[in-house]
Formats: C-alpha cells, sequence, structure tokens
C-alpha cells in the first residue's frame, strides 16, 4: 500500500537484507562488527534495571509486605536488591507465594526437578514435594486440574513447559477458566490459578533454534477470551512484580514467560515482596514523534532500533535521513495483553501521531491487529501515518531463517521510519 | 426383562472364549430386590438383598449384596425421582413452548444416578458433571424454581439467567459443563484439594458414555491414580453418546474397566438401591480407607433424545425404548419394590406424584415471574469486581460499558 508513496531512498525490508550482503561483502576488508553492532542488547541494555536505586524506583511498585496482614516491620537503611536473571526473580516470586500462602502450589512437567528454564529450582526441596510436584505430560490435564484447585479456593500455579503446548489446554483455559465466573452467577472462579508458560523465540538459548514447537507467541489466540489476563514481562524485576501480581490477582492469569530472556536479562531485583499493576503499559522511553508499542524480547530490538535512528552505522546512514535523526521516539512496553492499557497507548498516540506495534507473533490477527484497529478508531484525526504493524511473516515458525522472520531492530528501524516519513 | 447390556455383550462375535466365559450382563431391572428382614417397627432398618448381578467389578470385590435401608429413606427417594422427573418435564414442555431456548438436555430415565448418589454421599462431598446437570443441582442444594429459572434465562435461576442449561451451581455441586469431558480433570483438581486439607471428603466426577473417549478424562485418571486422589470416576453410561452407542464409539464398551490400574464397579443404574450401595461402597474406598479414585459406571438409560432437537428415535428403535420405559423404569421400580415389601399404598403413592406435580408447578410459576437479567449485569462477573479492564465493549460506542 505504502510502495507507491514512499520516497524512493527509504529502505525497505527487502532492501536491508540486500544491505546486509553489502557488509557482509565488504567485511574481507574491515572487521565485521560483533552480532548485533556496537549497539545496546539485552547485555547492555539501559532499559534494564542494574542498580539498586534505579530498581528501587521503578515505576509503580508496591510493596506487598506493608499491607495490613503483614507483620509491622521497619526498613532499615533501605530496601535490599540481589542481582538476578528472570528465571532466579520467577522462582523468587514463586518462593515468596509459596511462602507466605499456605494454599499455594506449583506444578508442571518437571517443576520438582526445577523445570526446564531453573524457575523451579529448590522450590521442592524448601516447600516440599506435597507443594511442589511434577505432573504427566499432560497439558489439557494439569489446566483443569488447576482450575479444580482454584474453584476449590486453592492458590495454584501452574507450568505449562512451552506455550507451543498450551494448545492442548486451550478448550480448559478459554473455555473453563476465562468462563467459569461469568457462567455460575459469580459463585465459582477459577481466580487462584496462574498458567505461567515460557514465549517467544528462542534462539541461542537452548542450543540453536526453536523452531516450529518452541518459538512460538501464542498471547493473540487469548485475546478474545474475557475473563482471562495475560501478562508478558521484559525484564527480572518486572516478572517477579507481575507474576506476583499475577498470582494474587483473583482472575486466571496466563503469564508468558520470554524464554530468551531468563538468562540474558539480569537486574537488581528488590529481594522484598511487591507487585508491579497488571493492565498498565509503562512508557519506557518519553517522546513526541512516533510511538513505539512492543512486549517482551522485542523491547530490546526496539531499543536497537532507536539508537540506530539516532546514530545509524555507516552501511545504514543513506537510509536513515538526518531530519530523522533527532526524532523523539516513545517506546512502550504493553506488559498486559489483556486486558490492554487503551488509555496509554491511545493519549501517547494523540501525542505522537504515529503507531508502530512490534510483536514477534505473525502480523494477521495477531495482537497487533486488535491494538491498531482500536487506535485508528480512536486516534483517527490525530494519525499522520497509518498505523505500522511489524510481526513475523505468516508462516509455521520455521527452524531455518528465524532471525529474518521475526522482527529485529532492522525491521523495526525501517517501520520506524517509514513511518515518520509518510 | 431381558437387559440391552446383555443383549449387547452377546451380539459382540469377536470376543476372546476365556474373557466371554465369564462375562455375564449386568441386571438392569429396577425392581430386582428382594425383601430379606422387615422389622415390625418400621423406622427401623429393614434388610434387603439386591439382585446377585447388580455389580460387576474390575480389580476389587463388589459391594455386599445386603443392604440395609429404612423406610423413610425409600419413601424420600421415591418423592425426590418422581420430583425430579417432573422438573424434566415441565422443562421439555417450556421449551417446546419455546420459553426456554438455546440448549437443553434432560435425564428422564437416569433419576436412580442423580438420586441415588446423594443418598450415597454427605454434603461435604463435591460432584461435578457435564450435561444433564439439573437433577444434580437440585439435590446438592439447588432448587427447582432456580433450575428452572436458569433454564429461562431469569435472575432467579442459579446462575442469575446468565449460564443457562449447562451451567447450574452449588457450594458443593461444580456445575454442570458444557465442554464434554473437561470436567473430568477440573473433578481431579478439587479432590487433590480436598487431599491437600485434609478434609474427609471426596468428589464425584460424572461424565458419559460419549465423554469417555475424550483424551482428557484419561489425563485425569492417571493424575488421579498417581497422586492416589479421593476422586470417584463416575461414568454414566446410558448407552447413546449424543446418537452413537457405546459400542459403536468405544473400543471397550465396559467403562468400568478403563481406569487402567483404577479399579471399577459397573452399576445397575436402573435401581436406585443398587445405585445408593455403590456410592457408599466407593466412598468408603476413597475417604474411609484412603485407596485412592475408582471408576463407577451406573448402566442407566435416557429416554428422551440427547437434547431437545434430538427426538431420540434415529438411532435405536421406539421398541426399545418403550421396553427401558415400561420394565426398566428405575421410579416404577422402587414404587413396585414398596407396595410389594408394604412400606406404602398405591394411593399414598399416587399423593406424593401429586405433590411432586404441585411443587413443579409452583416452582415453574415463581420462576416464569421473575425478571430477566438487566442489561448491567452483562458485565459483571467477567472480572473479580474492581479489577476488570476501564472499559469493555459492546458493539458500538453507546454501548461501550465503563466500569
Amino acid at each position: 500500500m505504502l510502495l507507491s508513496r514512499r520516497p524512493p531512498h527509504f529502505s525497505t525490508a527487502s532492501k536491508v537484507v540486500n544491505l546486509g550482503f553489502k557488509s557482509r561483502k565488504s567485511s574481507s576488508s574491515v572487521e565485521p562488527p560483533p552480532a548485533g553492532g556496537h549497539l545496546p542488547s539485552v547485555a547492555t541494555s539501559a532499559i534494564l534495571k542494574s542498580k539498586r536505586e534505579t530498581a528501587l524506583r521503578t515505576p509503580g511498585l508496591t510493596w506487598a509486605d506493608e499491607d495490613s496482614f503483614s507483620p509491622p516491620r521497619t526498613v532499615v537503611g533501605g530496601r535490599e536488591t540481589r542481582k538476578m536473571n528472570a528465571y532466579q526473580a520467577i522462582r523468587d516470586a514463586m518462593s515468596i507465594a509459596l511462602a507466605k500462602d499456605d494454599t499455594a502450589v506449583v506444578f508442571g512437567e518437571d517443576v520438582a526437578f526445577g523445570g526446564v528454564f531453573r524457575c523451579t529450582m529448590g522450590l521442592a526441596e524448601e516447600f516440599g514435594k506435597e507443594r511442589v510436584f511434577n505432573t504427566p505430560l499432560t497439558e489439557q490435564g494439569i489446566a483443569g486440574f488447576g482450575i479444580g484447585m482454584a474453584l476449590m479456593g486453592h492458590t495454584a500455579i501452574a507450568e505449562i513447559q512451552f506455550a507451543d503446548y498450551i494448545f492442548p489446554a486451550f478448550d480448559q483455559i478459554v473455555n473453563e477458566a476465562a468462563k467459569i465466573r461469568y457462567r455460575s452467577g459469580g459463585s465459582f472462579n477459577a481466580g487462584g490459578l496462574t498458567i505461567r508458560t515460557p514465549t517467544i523465540k528462542t534462539q541461542a538459548i537452548i542450543q540453536g533454534h526453536g523452531g516450529l514447537y518452541h518459538s512460538q507467541s501464542p498471547e493473540g489466540y487469548f485475546m478474545g477470551a474475557s475473563g482471562l489476563k495475560i501478562i508478558i514481562p521484559r525484564s527480572p524485576i518486572q516478572a517477579k512484580g507481575l507474576l506476583l501480581a499475577s498470582i494474587r490477582d483473583p482472575n486466571p492469569v496466563v503469564f508468558m514467560e520470554p524464554k530468551i530472556l531468563y538468562r540474558s536479562a539480569v537486574e537488581q531485583v528488590p529481594v522484598d515482596d511487591y507487585v508491579l499493576p497488571l493492565g498498565q503499559a509503562e512508557i519506557l522511553v518519553p517522546g513526541t514523534d512516533l510511538t513505539l508499542l512492543t512486549w517482551g524480547t522485542p523491547v530490546y530490538h526496539c531499543e536497537t532500533a532507536l539508537h540506530m535512528l539516532a546514530s545509524p552505522a555507516p552501511e545504514l546512514e543513506s537510509v536513515v535521513p538526518k531530519s530523522l535523526r533527532s526524532a523523539k521516539v516513545e517506546l512502550i512496553d504493553l506488559r498486559s495483553i489483556l486486558p490492554w492499557d487503551m488509555k496509554t497507548i491511545s493519549e501517547s498516540v494523540n501525542r505522537t501521531g504515529r503507531l508502530v506495534i512490534v510483536h514477534e507473533a505473525g502480523v494477521t490477527a495477531g495482537v497487533g491487529a486488535e491494538i491498531s484497529a482500536e487506535i485508528q478508531k480512536r486516534c483517527f484525526l490525530k494519525l499522520n501515518a497509518p498505523v505500522k504493524r511489524v510481526g513475523a511473516w505468516d508462516v509455521p515458525n520455521a527452524l531455518q531463517y528465524e532471525k529474518f522472520h521475526v522482527p529485529d531492530a532492522i525491521r523495526v528501524l525501517d517501520a520506524i521510519v517509514e513511518t515518520l516519513t509518510f | 426383562m431381558a437387559s440391552l447390556a446383555r443383549t449387547r455383550l452377546t451380539g459382540r462375535l469377536i470376543r476372546p472364549a476365556a474373557l466371554r466365559a465369564h462375562v455375564r450382563g449386568i441386571q438392569q431391572s429396577a425392581d430386582s430386590t428382594e425383601l430379606r428382614d422387615k422389622p415390625a417397627d418400621l423406622s427401623e432398618p429393614i434388610t434387603v438383598k439386591l439382585h446377585e448381578d447388580s455389580f460387576r467389578s474390575y480389580l476389587c470385590d463388589a459391594p455386599d449384596l445386603e443392604v440395609q435401608v429404612t423406610k423413610d429413606e425409600l419413601l424420600t427417594m421415591y418423592k425426590q425421582m418422581q420430583t425430579m422427573r417432573r422438573m424434566e418435564m415441565a422443562a421439555d414442555a417450556l421449551y417446546k413452548a419455546k420459553l426456554i431456548r438455546g440448549f437443553c438436555h434432560l435425564a428422564i430415565g437416569q433419576e436412580a444416578v442423580s438420586v441415588g448418589l446423594e443418598h450415597g454421599i454427605t454434603k461435604d462431598d463435591r460432584v461435578i458433571t457435564a450435561y444433564r446437570c439439573h437433577p444434580f443441582a437440585v439435590m446438592r442444594g439447588g432448587s427447582i424454581k432456580g433450575v428452572i429459572g436458569e433454564l429461562l434465562g431469569r435472575q432467579i435461576g442459579m446462575s442469575h439467567g446468565k449460564g443457562g442449561s449447562m451451567h447450574i451451581f452449588t457450594p458443593s455441586f461444580f456445575g454442570g459443563n458444557g465442554i464434554v469431558g473437561a470436567q473430568v480433570p477440573i473433578g481431579a483438581g478439587v479432590s487433590f484439594a480436598q487431599k491437600y486439607m485434609g478434609e474427609k471428603t471426596c468428589t464425584f466426577a460424572l461424565y458419559g458414555d460419549g465423554a469417555s473417549n475424550q483424551g482428557q478424562v484419561f489425563e485425569a485418571f492417571n493424575m488421579a491414580k498417581l497422586w492416589n486422589l479421593p476422586t470417584i470416576f463416575v461414568c454414566e453410561n446410558n448407552k447413546y453418546g449424543m446418537g452413537t452407542s457405546a459400542a459403536r464409539s468405544s473400543s471397550n464398551t465396559e467403562y468400568f474397566t478403563r481406569g487402567d490400574k483404577i479399579p471399577g464397579l459397573q452399576v445397575n443404574g436402573m435401581d436406585i438401591i443398587a445405585a445408593k450401595r455403590a456410592v457408599e461402597f466407593a466412598r468408603k474406598w476413597a475417604v474411609d480407607d484412603q485407596n485412592g479414585p475408582l471408576l463407577l459406571e451406573f448402566v442407566t438409560y435416557r429416554y428422551g433424545g440427547h437434547s431437545m432437537s434430538d427426538p431420540g428415535t434415529t438411532y435405536r428403535t421406539r421398541e426399545e425404548v418403550q421396553r427401558m420405559r415400561s420394565t426398566q423404569d428405575p421410579i416404577r421400580g422402587l414404587q413396585r419394590n414398596i407396595e410389594e415389601w408394604g412400606l406404602a399404598t398405591e394411593q399414598e403413592l399416587k399423593a406424593f406424584d401429586k405433590a411432586a406435580k404441585a411443587e413443579v408447578d409452583e416452582a415453574v410459576e415463581e420462576a416464569k415471574a421473575s425478571p430477566e437479567p438487566l442489561l448491567k449485569d452483562l458485565w459483571t462477573d467477567i472480572y473479580f469486581k474492581g479489577t476488570e479492564p476501564p472499559s469493555m465493549r459492546g458493539r458500538e460506542r453507546e454501548e461501550v460499558h465503563v466500569y
């Protein structure tokens, strides 16, 4: 649609691929930059809070040990933080949930041994095998079983080993967990159920690529299931606070953990009990010219793309017009997919007039479709460009070329440039 | 009096000789129980003996056939079964009058299971089932007007008119469920919570012969046995899963043997005394003896079609339905026993019938008078109050609901 209107010197995705080849040709004479370039990656991201002071100032953080139910305590010398990656933060959250709530149990495939991503390491030893136990390979059964427990008032923390395996449980989640409150006229609910599941592409985290059944991002499939909440955290601090909030939320929550971040994202995480708000997006970088909306792993690709926009590498200089390099792009982490924060997003777009949505799921009927439809309606008169969606191709998540069909920083940059110059 | 189960079994030609030798069809008549000892004082328990083919067991011993019952209990059973049938007939009439719309599945013919179950368990045990849930909902503490009101979609309904036929709950009854088989792992989860909390109770997870082939039923079997949960899996085998007979849908129609290592018991589901005996046996098995799960199969029969749109005669003959109605009806069977044993006269029982009809009629009127849910009720109970999204969509701007 945009091809005819786009000034000829701006890049398209295919052009960017060509650029890649060009730079590879020149690499015989010049040492190639490290993978990802001299740009922020998850390891060096400014979004991650590596200092105690910034960690404790995490927006929306509410200490959960200061409620009327907890014993009074005096914090001497401020709150403590500890360096944790995402799986350690998630484990920490579950440990707090198990310690504070006698009815809380953790179950799933191999969780007693720590789980494939080590999120439940040592929990069985700490809290006992009755409370942290392995299930058979039985996803539909796990979900149904968790719903049954939740109906009895228990806190059920279930794990589906990969989000790709959640489809057998789809019926239980969508038809039972999401609807039981409504269809029982409020007499029963599965609010005590939280289903944790690793999502988004795998990349190098387990020996290469995830491929068809270990790299999918199925959040969009659940988006129409009113009664359910869907959360995707971007970092260890976020993961701990949002998971504790999900576990305590009186509605069933599907908590999707970006699996590549389990080890690669490291922050100073407050060691005390705290929650972060569900249903609220977070503005990570304020801006005025374009709203860049994403969640999970692509948050970091977007951060990289913003650096590329401000100071493009020599190979990219020709496709990033000088006039755009000072553009102020507002980067937002959606965090909560259902319900999604319409207010924050529409307010932002009303200010910036432009929206680019980035997610790893395919574009067709992905979460971006829903958001762009709503934003085009709410912000129609303020929009300076069509809402742009950057997602995976509409192909099964292939083992080969995974890097190319899920969005990376280059494709995000391309979308930003296209939208800014529309 | 040839039972259907028996004719079906002998009709199956491919069966190992060794197995065939000891397979005897289960007795399915409703009045084959014999009086053994009747005390002069009828407030004392009466001893009766069930037909020797009332049970078939798998990996366990069948319950004792000698059962103690009281006159009061038998009369209560009669009254309740009659009332449940009247309620279902009222639902049938209301459906045909187009007052009940949508889906409606009736349990006429299967009263001995729902009423018998209630007589064998305690109030604190839990029950979960799928489609034919109306009698269970009433027996588990609900009301007839609450069920009829729910079917009519009125505020008086047990889910405030927002659920409908398959969505009726009480504190110890986890519903009616609309997805065939989905209730079974949920039942396993419920019984896990009972075990975890050290409750001396168990959960009866009911499903039909049709649902028995769903994968998640086997997933639930496995988990329950693995963790020795107090789950009683109850297969209500009414011989047809929708319009497909058991033998056409299941490679093994002996549903009580399908739990692998879970022991099972096949029960004459038309005789309420046998049903009650089996439920007591199951409860003792899971709760008192802590033997883990058990699989009960009630061989029963539904007189009507699968749903209101199914006349129920395209996949079975009218004669078959007629024969079941006239020879093996659970209510008529109990009536014959009560009269033969001299516990009540025909006139006294007729009075019960009248009272049942009057009770149902009154409930129907009360339900009909109840208003439909308000428009604002569309938006409640989606999320826990106070944790909803700021707004939810209607079809157009005016219909968007702001919490």
